[in-house]
């Protein structure tokens, strides 16, 4: 599995900023979320929190984190880990820009 | 580049806790070298009463395992005395031989207990209280002879005491004071202590002076012999009449001590290379034996070992409570009554209940407290905060009237709570968990019970209950916390040094303040960010951008997000007022977008639920066209004016309330604030808006109008304050103005107006706003010139595209194709 999906341009992300990306991927509705750091750099998480399902994606971004806009659990935008002390993980999903061009591998 | 290499010698809790700091702040910074006398790795020593007492083990109260060391890539010499300090070759000797060179040296050495000069002090069985030897020679005494003798009645000889006597032993306790603890208490409370020692089997020999401890025939001790001339028997001797900075080796390097090891507010020695932290060293003058300014020092010397430079110790105020199971006592400040102070005193021998609280000047200077002290946290918070307490001085004696909104009367105490007891009611926080996490995870603060548990995590207004779960569980000296708090970890600065530091330094970008502040983070946090953007946005409404990245997502999308991700939409009705055509305008948007709930509001507006996000701009641009503009229900900023009917329709009716609601409104609308703002203006007295507890609430009366204050009707429930009486519709303007920009000045991010007048007082409002007309004019047109950023309706400006990308989801219809 190789396929990269273009999702959006990279000046569509707002810095320390987010957009989900609606799937319609194997008769399943996806919502995957996009960050771009403030350091530029692109992760996408599966946009609903390990806690209690909220939407990671409407979190603010600091650092290489995102704090969950529901009981403000911290989850590491990487690898989709929780912060200690909780304990959780969302799913993360490969990214790459190319061109100012944002690409997503589901697999 | 090669690592700088540290020794840290003395393995105890402040120097284990500084390395731990350290590591936070610079984990790759330094060699870590550590050197112990004791057998053990570090261990929590406040906790060798329970153990003594049999209530915990040893293993039980070890804070940092040898496998943490060697996780942290440690050297750790146990059991090896540190006895010779090389300053000019940089190097430290341990007894054995073992050396270690240091490009910064921490001492930590901590303490000795003081062993009176008397005839016999070295005979066998006589022992200080201080280590888990020490512990280890009682236990062992008391499991062969009878007689123990405590010779001092403080916190540490009565801990001894009661420790020895469950153990099964006899126990005196000599003390030469009329009457025990006679630092921490009056002699009131120390007599009801006494008898309810008394009532648990141990005998008191007060005002005695002792002169020698007499040898026995094995060559052990067998009695203590008093200066009277009376002696009592004695197969154990412990020591425990105060302690003694241990400072030998640090005289013997020929640094400069005083009492202790001296230190500057950096924590640094005369010798720029050697640091000082704990019991060990004299700071100001002052040597502390409390855990709490420890871990502040702790904290302070990590900070200036990581290089960041930028904290200051600047001393503590501490607070005592004795770990006694099922005695509690409590106190704090100075207590005994000088001259210049009034003392409220409320005493109940029979249930042994004894409280005294020590005012001046409005402000609580000391409390002490027997029997009942579940508010000793909150009074210790009156007292380092230096609050105003002319309010509530008749009841303070009382207590906090609500410790916490789940219920809980003040007169439950938190020991008798079962564990099944809900603490946090945000978070469904029972004690039991808290006690387990606590015990478990080896928590010391409030902000790590927090982070384990979530308890107090949310509102905040179990945080009293949470401070006496842990001082209950842990023993009072943890629950104080810093004396200066900072705005979050990404920073040492508190929110009134940021405050200063934007007004001052004229910062005006977030940048600008990370940068001039020291933050430790390159972009901040969930936390300090907003309540920059709201610092900026507040002092430099012109040249500062707002940041949308560091709003909560509720201000960012200007909707409620409720749990299902879906927003709630609410269309300001000014004052309250409505018509047919604005009601039909709400129905048509209803339908169009399927609303699934409509309500009407605490606040008498219609609340529109679980509207889909991607339609709110749509939805916005409806109701804009029909002439409504965003209520901010989701802000913290100008929320509704409630009013009445008024003197229009209503009987009762004094002036124009509902024209007045509306001109107030129409003056704040789409203000920012530190958290929410209610108005509300009632038409008379019998304040049929509920004025009274609102932030600004007016009660219209015959003669003009009553302005009222900081009243919550929330959480914690609080009535206004009267600030004053005006006679015009224009005075009340101005005054509400100049009250908004007072508190949009100087609270802190997230503080509401109730808990912000309580914390500044009242005096300090009346004296900006009413006193001095000069000053209230300046804040009112600093207020109005901040509104002519601000009253741009952000729902119109979304409409018409701003920030689409907040609202619109990228959507890939899915099979994906090969880049």
């Amino acid at each position: 599995m190789n396929d990269w999906i273009q999702i959006t341009l990279l000046d569509d992300i707002p810095r320390q900023g987010c957009r989900i990306v609606e799937l319609d991927h194997d008769d399943m509705l996806n919502r995957i979320a996009v960050f771009r750091t403030v350091t530029d750099e692109i992760h996408a998480v599966h946009d609903k929190c390990p806690h209690r399902g909220g939407p990671l994606s409407q979190g603010i971004v600091h650092g290489g984190l995102v704090t969950c806009p529901l009981h403000s659990w911290k989850i590491d935008l990487a690898t989709g880990e929780a912060v200690l002390p909780d304990k959780g993980c969302a799913r993360t999903y490969a990214t790459k820009v190319e061109d100012g061009r944002v690409y997503l591998r589901l697999a | 580049m090669a690592r700088m290499k540290l020794v840290l010698v003395g393995n105890g809790m402040a120097g284990v806790r500084t390395l731990e700091e350290l590591l936070k702040a610079a984990p790759q910074q330094y060699d870590i070298t550590v050197f112990g006398d004791e057998p053990h790795p570090n261990y929590n020593r406040i906790m060798l009463s329970p153990v003594l007492a049999g209530e915990q083990t040893v293993e039980q109260i070890v804070l940092n395992s040898r496998e943490w060391y060697a996780q942290h890539g440690i050297t750790l010499h146990t059991g090896k005395r540190v006895v010779k300090i090389d300053r000019k070759h940089r190097f430290v000797e341990a007894d054995d031989g073992t050396r270690a060179e240091y490009d910064r040296l921490l001492l930590a050495t901590g303490s000795k207990p003081f062993i009176l000069p008397v005839p016999g002090a070295d005979l066998g069985g006589v022992v200080g209280f201080r280590d888990i030897a020490d512990v280890d020679k009682m236990i062992d005494a008391a499991s062969h002879y009878r007689h123990a003798v405590v010779i001092g009645g403080g916190l540490l000889g009565l801990e001894a005491a009661n420790g020895l006597k469950l153990r099964g032993m006899q126990v005196s306790v000599v003390h030469i004071a009329p009457w025990l603890l006679e630092r921490q208490m009056d002699e009131p409370a120390a007599r009801l202590l006494q008898k309810s020692l008394e009532e648990k089997g141990l005998k008191f020999l007060l005002e005695r002076q002792t002169q020698e401890l007499v040898r026995g025939e094995s060559g052990r001790v067998c009695a203590v012999k008093f200066k009277d001339g009376e002696s009592v028997p004695a197969d154990l001797v412990v020591m425990a009449v105060g302690i003694r900075p241990n400072t030998a080796l640090a005289e013997s390097a020929g640094l400069r001590c005083e009492r202790g090891i001296v230190v500057n507010d950096t924590m640094q020695t005369f010798d720029p290379r050697i640091y000082a932290v704990g019991e060990c060293v004299s700071h100001r003058g002052i040597a502390y034996g409390l855990v709490a300014p420890l871990f502040e020092q702790a904290k302070v010397c990590a900070n200036h070992l990581a290089e960041h430079g930028v904290a200051r110790y600047q001393g503590s105020m501490t607070s005592t409570k004795l770990k006694v199971t099922g005695i509690d006592l409590f106190s704090a400040g100075d207590f005994t009554g000088a001259p210049g102070t009034e003392s409220l005193v409320f005493s109940d021998a029979a249930t042994g209940t004894y409280k005294k609280l020590v005012i001046k000047d409005n402000k609580l200077v000391g409390a002490c407290i027997y029997g009942d002290t579940i508010d000793g946290s909150w009074y210790f918070d009156l007292l380092r905060e230096g609050t105003d307490i002319s309010q509530f001085r008749k009841t303070i004696l009382f207590g906090q009237h609500h410790l916490g909104d789940s219920g809980h009367g003040p007169a439950e105490r938190v020991a008798a709570l079962p564990d099944s007891a809900e603490i946090c009611g945000c978070n469904g926080v029972c004690k039991g968990t808290i006690v387990a996490a606590i015990r478990d995870l080896k928590l010391f603060t409030l902000d790590e019970v927090k982070a384990h548990t979530k308890a107090s995590a949310s509102c905040g207004s179990c945080t009293g209950l949470v401070e006496a779960v842990l001082a209950h569980t842990v023993g009072g000296n943890y629950s104080a916390a810093p004396s200066k708090k900072p705005l979050c970890k990404c920073t040492e600065h508190s929110h009134d040094e940021v405050i200063a530091a934007i007004r001052d330094q004229e910062l005006k970008s977030m940048e600008a303040v990370f940068q001039a502040l020291d933050w430790n983070t390159p972009d901040g946090c969930a936390t300090c960010r907003p309540a920059l953007n709201y610092y900026l946005l507040a002092r430099w409404p012109a040249d500062y951008k707002d940041d949308a990245q560091s709003r909560f997502i509720n201000e960012r999308a200007h909707g409620n997000i409720q749990k299902d991700g879906s927003f709630s939409v609410v269309p300001r009705m000014w004052g309250g007022l409505t018509n047919p055509k604005e009601l039909r305008a709400i129905a048509d948007v209803a339908e169009k977008y399927k609303v699934p709930e409509v309500k009407v509001t605490g606040g008498q507006r219609i609340d529109l639920f679980g509207v889909k996000k991607e339609d709110l701009p749509s939805m916005w641009k409806d109701l804009s066209d029909a002439g409504f503009v965003s209520g901010h229900a989701y802000g913290k900023a100008l929320r509704t004016v409630k009013t009445c009917v008024g003197s229009q329709w209503c009987r009762f009716g004094t002036q124009d309330s509902t024209g007045l609601g509306v001109k107030l409104e129409q003056l704040t609308w789409g203000s920012w604030m530190p958290h929410k703002f209610k108005l509300a203006v009632s038409g008379c007295p019998r304040n049929c808006a509920e004025a009274t507890i609102k932030d600004f609430g007016v009660v219209c009366v015959d003669s003009g109008y009553e302005l009222h204050v900081g009243g919550n009707g929330g959480i914690k429930v609080r009535v206004t304050d009267l600030l004053c009486r005006v006679n015009t519709e224009e005075e009340v303007m101005e005054y509400c103005g100049a009250f908004t920009q007072l508190y949009r000045e100087e609270a802190h991010y997230l503080e509401r107006t109730a808990p912000w007048v309580e914390r500044v007082g009242l005096a300090h409002i009346k004296a900006r706003i009413v006193d001095d007309a000069e000053g209230r004019a300046a804040l009112h047109e600093r207020f109005k010139f901040g509104q002519q950023f601000a009253q741009i309706d952000p729902w119109k400006e979304r409409a018409e595209g701003t920030a689409a990308h907040e609202f619109q989801p990228i959507r890939v219809v899915a099979k994906p194709v090969t880049a």
